[in-house]
């Protein structure tokens, strides 16, 4: 069963079909012994960085997610990928959750923002499961972006400045883009995903 | 760099995908849902849903319409028609749709756009204007289309972007339904003034006419529905002309 954590940002019935649509049981939860239970950790989101590290705090969610990550395959969507990083800047400084070294500030772009619309992936790193990527367009809603080391870097887009668009360290994945509205090419992308973490846990099927 | 976004646009009325919005010779086309899902198969890059509904009923199966299209189409899509809270902002979100329009309610009620910001983001409120040339200048136009407010449309559009719109879905009602291309200096006028993106809307009647409106303005979209739903043209004609004449879109 794959998890998507539920705590109150953002809709993710869409999030949720996809992974139904790739063959897996899906559950939107916010029980501790619910996400353990699954294969898989989804987080998404759309909000403020600060408003949502608030929710996670209250619902008692940031040592639980530190303890998955740590041992279970898990992707943060849009806002979910930016909570990765150490540090957000968005409505004042708040701490993110620290699974990846970077932070999230405001874009800095002579484009106008928010940067909304489908943008073309550039695969970094030579990163081979994602080569096939290279040049597809996906969709993005979005004013933030996360600054982190190269070696981080999956896949980047352009919008006057080069935005991270999927970053990995180990098992732990993020997408500031949202691969539930990005077409077939969004689908792929979360299949891609699957198939990096399998030997961690996670199962394709 | 980001692609020029194809939106075809369903006028539903009560459950139904309708042919035009005047109310004179309805005809039903089909089931919004399925529509939906084979347009954005067929690459469009967003749909816009606009409810024209007359009942409660009509606009209670809107968000159910809203719901199953949320489980099914893999591709951002905007409701628009008949908000006037938001409650109304709020139920479509809920049920999945990614942005709500707002027209009338807002020009009466402009704080709507800004609680709407506020409470749920500039992404998801989007600002719809229907605009018609007056003398030397633009008025915003309510009731479809018909009744002219005798507000300056370039300074509404600067107002809905002060107050947290993310998108201005910009409708022509000089060019809407002649079908001999978008409204070019409207649509360049209003692009501009603002620092938000805008989808060009009105005067679609064949492929050409969005490589003209994305050459002549930086226009983020363009919208058509006749076009589409009477199999006139497809999306994939529509991208392939754009292409063809070196405008950047999305190959789906």
């Amino acid at each position: 069963m794959i998890a998507i954590v539920d705590y109150g940002m953002g809709n993710v019935a869409s999030v949720k079909t996809a992974f139904k649509n790739l063959g897996y049981e899906v559950e939107i939860t916010d029980s501790f012994a619910r996400l353990e239970q699954a294969t898989h950790i989804i987080l998404p989101g759309v909000g403020s960085f600060k408003a949502a590290m608030d929710e996670i705090n209250q619902r008692g969610l940031l040592e639980p997610l530190k303890e998955l990550a740590a041992k279970k395959p898990f992707i943060g969507i849009c806002l979910g990928m930016q909570l990765l990083f150490e540090k957000g800047f968005e409505n004042g400084i708040s701490d993110g959750l620290g699974f990846i070294p970077g932070e999230v500030n405001v874009m800095e772009t002579e484009y106008i923002l928010p940067h909304i619309g489908w943008n073309q992936l550039n695969i970094e790193n030579n990163n081979v499961p994602f080569a096939d990527f290279q040049d597809k367009h996906v969709y993005f809603v979005h004013s933030f972006q996360a600054k982190t080391e190269q070696k981080y870097l999956v896949a980047t887009a352009d919008y006057g400045t080069t935005i991270p668009a999927i970053v990995q360290k180990g098992h732990v994945y993020g997408m500031q883009f949202h691969p539930e509205k990005s077409g077939e090419v969004g689908i792929g992308l979360l299949k891609a995903f699957l198939e990096q973490t399998a030997s961690i846990g996670g199962h394709v099927e | 760099m980001i692609a020029k976004r194809i939106i075809p646009c369903l006028d539903v009325k009560e459950g139904k995908v309708v042919k035009g919005t005047n109310f004179i010779g309805l005809r039903d086309l089909g089931d919004p849902v399925e529509m939906a899902s084979s347009y954005s198969k067929a690459g469009a890059d967003e749909i816009i849903f606009l409810d024209i509904s007359a009942t409660n009923e009509g606009r209670q199966t809107m968000v159910d319409i809203v719901r199953q299209t949320a489980e099914q189409v893999f591709v951002p899509f905007t409701v628009g028609g008949g908000v006037r809270s938001i409650e109304d902002v709020n139920r479509l979100l809920k049920a999945g749709a990614d942005k709500v329009g707002m027209n009338s309610a807002a020009v009466v009620n402009p704080q709507l756009i800004t609680e709407s910001s506020q409470r749920f983001g500039a992404q998801c409120t989007v600002v719809a204007i229907d605009a018609k040339r007056v003398g030397d200048k633009w008025h915003v136009m309510t009731h479809g289309g018909s009744k002219d407010t005798g507000i300056d449309a370039i300074e509404w559009a600067k107002e809905a972007e002060a107050r947290g719109a993310g998108e201005i879905l910009l409708t022509s009602v000089d060019t809407d339904g002649v079908k001999n291309g978008f409204d070019i200096a409207l649509t360049k006028t209003v692009v501009d003034a603002v620092r938000i993106p805008v989808i060009a809307s009105g005067g679609v009647g064949k492929p050409e006419h969005f490589p003209e409106v994305f050459k002549e303005t930086d226009v983020s979209a363009g919208l058509a529905a006749s076009i589409f739903h009477e199999n006139t043209f497809t999306v994939k004609e529509v991208k392939d002309v754009c292409k063809q004449q070196g405008v950047n879109i999305r190959e789906a």
